[in-house]
């Protein structure tokens, strides 16, 4: 693969990334937290309704583990297509 | 000692430290003032990444807000915390390979206008005096409780601290106090919670006593008990909304994107020495926010728990009324202060508090603010927890004001001086020019601070709706969409920012009257309508660049040069 191929398949499965993560992102915090709120607090574990807990406890850390999976993905991607303009990257302001 | 005492102490000890690290990290070029040189470790700018979001908002207010509203406190837990999934996700790891100092000069450049940097300087401005304003006057009501100085007096010291290490040491200085500033605000936020949640339901750990047992031997589980009670004194629920769904889901969204839009906040990500450092470092900031963002609701329970087991006890079996002579310490301080208000309506010596739902009429108005302060000597915890307390607030208000100023003097010095003004200007004027507006951005702030503005309030949906509705937009397109060209992104950002500023401006300030779900459009509030403003600057910049010219050569060049590794 030429130089651009290979930038383009990197652009591609970055997008696949995105698109997987925001989805999960977006079922957390939009359908679990908001919409779907009173169903799911029909559902009781301790003193917990699952709704309530998640608005206000699970997303938040669900918010945090989807940065760290994305970044250990893509450095994973990175290092599969690493190109010569990392080194010159950090000499740059 | 005495409250008094233990509060000079704990703020003077904290004031020394940050004057400390001051002195030692001076900064010596436009790129240590401005971006801390780029070479901060991710760990340690994700540290002042939390301390520089995370304002007296988070520290003094949210906990109050969410111990009032219960369920539709989530707003705010879910709207601030995100926008960060967004900005390690879209924006950050793209900015800090594209370089440069700023918001505006990616936009600038990104769309080779000079109207689109205006644009972008003029919000990142504006948006920055709106928060600064706010954290000014926090830091002025924190003084007067505790340290009996009046408010003017307080905002004069407190902008002496910021002036003092903002100027001399720019982003190098504020980033290094920052660090310094999370673990004070974080340490003053988490020794309480944990103190009274031992108290309250015997777990050490708040998140997980939030969803324990009462220790009071009655076997329910908090939750249901708050329950229980804001029931019997005609209250809403705790574990229910009175929001509708559509507005929930339109104001989390808008802080969510707004979040990910603010200025002070993006550029924290160019003091890392890459891309990917960009990436981890936004990581770690949700991991040190969070951990105060799920305390929050801990304590907002526990507040609240606390609070109406004080004004209605029992006694033989019976709940009755607490009698105005019966109150304790802190009702009289707090009520001196003018943020507790306790009017005998039927003139029964009794402190009624009731609900909406109640058929006895409410004598008593706890402002929202003081709960986090105040829960300290509700639950009777040593005074030296109390100063810890008084010096934690002031953490959070002067780290995120500080971070504020920086934006005000990048944006005048480097977009409007050095970007479009004054191209020619050497290094060490420019350099200077930067110190002297975050000097003069001090003092207006300080201004602020002193002499609030009535509408510092309702300004703050303005500040994520226009940052959710610029901003956020301009940026993704023009790192996602490689045929956005400069017609498409100016028409969209004006389009989105004059829609949601015309909404807000309507309903808050001309015809306050009709702020009312029947009124606005669809159920959605002002504080949500920076959504619906992001939306259309998506259809009018899609749309618009569809029939225009594809941007030059150079430009798609960079956008592909900012996509690779």
């Amino acid at each position: 693969m030429d130089r651009s191929e290979k930038n383009k398949a990197y652009w591609r499965k970055n997008l696949q990334y995105l698109a997987i993560l925001l989805s999960i992102w977006f079922i957390t915090s939009y359908l679990c937290s908001i919409v779907f709120v009173e169903q799911l607090d029909k559902i009781r574990f301790g003193g917990y309704r699952l709704g309530f807990y998640f608005a206000q406890q699970a997303s938040i850390w669900i918010f945090v583990e989807l940065i760290f999976v994305y970044t250990w993905l893509m450095n994973r991607l990175e290092k599969k297509y690493r190109t010569d303009t990392e080194t010159e990257e950090t000499e740059q302001p | 000692m005495n409250v008094q005492t233990w509060t000079f102490v704990m703020v003077g000890l904290s004031f020394a430290l940050y004057i400390g690290i001051a002195i030692w990290s001076k900064a010596r070029s436009t790129g240590d003032f401005y971006v801390a040189g780029s070479n901060v470790h991710p760990l340690v700018n994700g540290m002042a990444t939390a301390a520089d979001w995370m304002s007296a908002a988070s520290f003094i207010s949210m906990a109050g807000l969410i111990s009032f509203m219960g369920r539709d406190g989530s707003v705010y837990l879910l709207g601030w915390t995100g926008g960060y999934v967004l900005l390690a996700l879209l924006l950050a790891p793209y900015l800090r390979k594209f370089g440069k100092y700023t918001v505006p000069d990616f936009v600038g450049d990104r769309y080779y206008s000079h109207v689109a940097r205006i644009v972008a300087v003029v919000c990142a401005i504006f948006v920055s005096f709106t928060y600064v304003a706010g954290q000014m006057r926090g830091v002025g009501i924190v003084f007067s409780r505790f340290l009996n100085v009046n408010i003017e007096v307080g905002v004069l010291i407190g902008m002496g601290i910021v002036f003092f290490y903002a100027v001399l040491g720019g982003m190098k200085g504020i980033t290094y106090t920052q660090v310094a500033q999370y673990c004070v605000l974080i340490f003053a936020f988490l020794v309480p919670a944990i103190f009274i949640s031992i108290l309250i339901t015997g777990n050490v750990i708040p998140q997980l006593g939030l969803m324990g047992k009462v220790a009071d031997g009655s076997g329910l589980y908090l939750l249901d008990r708050l329950n229980g009670l804001n029931e019997e004194l005609g209250f809403n629920l705790y574990t229910d909304g009175s929001k509708s769904t559509i507005d929930v889901f339109f104001i989390t969204a808008a802080l969510m994107l707004g979040t990910a839009g603010l200025p002070h906040v993006i550029i924290r990500f160019y003091t890392v020495r890459k891309a990917s450092e960009a990436r981890i470092s936004a990581g770690w900031a949700l991991l040190f926010i969070a951990i105060l963002y799920t305390t929050a609701p801990a304590v907002a329970a526990f507040a609240r728990t606390n609070l109406l087991k004080t004004v209605r006890y029992e006694q033989n079996g019976e709940l009755k009324d607490i009698r105005y002579e019966d109150v304790p310490s802190w009702f009289k301080n707090w009520e001196a202060t003018g943020l507790i208000k306790f009017e005998d309506k039927n003139e029964d010596g009794a402190v009624q508090y009731r609900g909406p739902k109640s058929e006895i009429e409410n004598e008593l108005t706890i402002d929202r603010d003081i709960m986090v302060l105040a829960n300290p000597e509700i639950a009777k915890l040593p005074n030296w927890i109390v100063g810890l307390v008084a010096a934690g607030g002031l953490a959070a208000a002067l780290s995120t004001a500080a971070g504020l100023l920086l934006v005000i003097s990048t944006a005048i010095a480097h977009d409007l001086l050095k970007g479009t003004i004054m191209p020619t200007l050497e290094e060490k004027q420019e350099l200077n020019a930067a110190r002297i507006a975050a000097g003069v951005a001090v003092c207006i702030a300080g201004y602020f601070g002193i002499n609030p503005p009535g509408f510092v309030g309702q300004v703050v949906a303005f500040a994520f709706g226009l940052a959710a509705s610029s901003f956020f937009p301009a940026i993704v397109m023009g790192i996602f969409s490689k045929r956005m060209n400069k017609e498409g992104a100016v028409s969209g950002m004006i389009v989105g920012i004059t829609f949601t500023a015309a909404y807000i401006i309507y309903f808050k300030f001309i015809s306050p009257e009709l702020n009312t779900p029947d009124h606005w459009l669809w159920g959605i509030s002002p504080e949500g309508i920076g959504t619906l403003g992001m939306v259309l600057n998506f259809i009018v910049s899609l749309s618009v660049s569809a029939l225009t010219a594809p941007p030059p050569d150079d430009v798609q060049a960079l956008v592909d040069d900012i996509r690779i590794p």
